[in-house]
């Protein structure tokens, strides 16, 4: 009976210990995201990012569920190759990039889902992804998501094999 | 549904020619560099083939990439150090526009052409996808080493005074 009763106050207490771990990791993880640089993509909340494999899910989806992509990065890499679909919005490094971005969305939906994705060089030297995302922020756009790209486009979308189109 | 369909197919359709770039980058390794002739910033047209003979560092690069501009200042020593044994770098930059290649140049010159990019000679290259990209050419036209994103430049110096020391028909 006593060891029941054991038994009975660990599994109440277990959920409750898990759910505060979770919360402690998360603060942690927007924590080092609002210490980050702003201009940085390190200053990117885990939770707006979405991987490689994450986006091509969705691309695969319904046209309904399907977002939005935006590349906010070098037209030249643009015009070699870019995500199916994708429109290309202006380098978010440069005050007219980021006014291209303000035109480029204007008219859609506030809460539709959006991706953004520059590729130009390791995350943690973008200079375009974070502007963007912030100004997409700033916009009140609510469902922004970004494409988290390791070292660059060529490397983690094109040669893993995901699909591509050219501007030509 | 038939919407559904259509996009899965046309996703699935796109996929066909994915990886092409990738292919065609690393397949450029010991074969003749693809031939180029440009008009560089300062004015003067540069050529691959007017350096034959030298061992060419082609880089790409632009003034927003972080890892570029560490670079460009050892690419730039190596110049001065080495140009007299037969070095020779050429920079291509990937930015959109000249102007602010031409305020970095004026900021800081390089000892060595810089020239404008187009997606034509970087897809000649088997596409720039990232920043930065090197290219190592041996004195007989050949690439030897291709090196991108953040890379050990005492590693890629190393490399350069081998093939310095190679004879021009030297085989790997």
């Amino acid at each position: 009976m006593r060891t029941h009763s054991k038994l009975k106050i660990v599994f109440a207490v277990l959920p409750v210990l898990l759910l505060g771990l979770s919360i402690a990791a998360q603060s942690s993880a927007q924590a080092f995201s609002a210490s980050a640089d702003p201009g940085s993509a390190l200053s990117i909340p885990l939770a707006s990012q979405v991987t490689p494999e994450q986006l091509q899910h969705m691309l695969s989806g319904s046209v309904t569920a399907q977002p939005l992509v935006l590349q906010v990065g070098s037209h030249l890499m643009f015009e070699q190759s870019h995500i199916p679909y994708a429109t290309y919005a202006g380098p978010g490094s440069t005050p007219d990039g980021l006014e291209a971005l303000t035109l480029a969305v204007a008219p859609i939906p506030k809460s539709k889902l959006i991706v953004l994705y520059c590729g130009c060089c390791p995350w943690n030297h973008c200079p375009n992804i974070a502007p963007a995302y912030r100004r997409m922020l700033q916009l009140g756009f609510t469902n922004v998501k970004v494409l988290y790209i390791a070292n660059n486009f060529g490397e983690d979308w094109v040669a893993k094999g995901y699909p591509t189109q050219t501007a030509k | 549904m038939w919407l559904q369909c259509l996009s899965a197919a046309t996703f699935a359709l796109a996929t066909l020619g994915a990886g092409a770039q990738a292919t065609s980058a690393s397949a450029l390794l010991h074969h003749k560099a693809p031939a180029f002739s440009h008009r560089a910033l300062s004015g003067d047209t540069v050529s691959l083939d007017a350096y034959k003979g030298k061992v060419i560092l082609l880089n790409f690069w632009a003034t927003w990439c972080g890892p570029c501009r560490v670079e460009l200042p050892r690419f730039a020593q190596w110049q001065r150090e080495l140009g007299a044994k037969g070095f020779q770098a050429v920079a291509v930059s990937m930015d959109d526009s000249p102007a602010p290649v031409r305020a970095a140049l004026k900021r800081k010159p390089l000892p060595f052409p810089v020239l404008m990019g187009d997606a034509k000679l970087a897809e000649s290259y088997g596409g720039v996808l990232g920043l930065p990209v090197t290219f190592l050419i041996a004195r007989d036209g050949t690439i030897w080493h291709r090196f991108e994103g953040e890379t050990n430049l005492d590693a890629m110096h190393a490399a350069i005074l081998a093939l310095l020391a190679q004879p021009p028909h030297a085989k790997r």
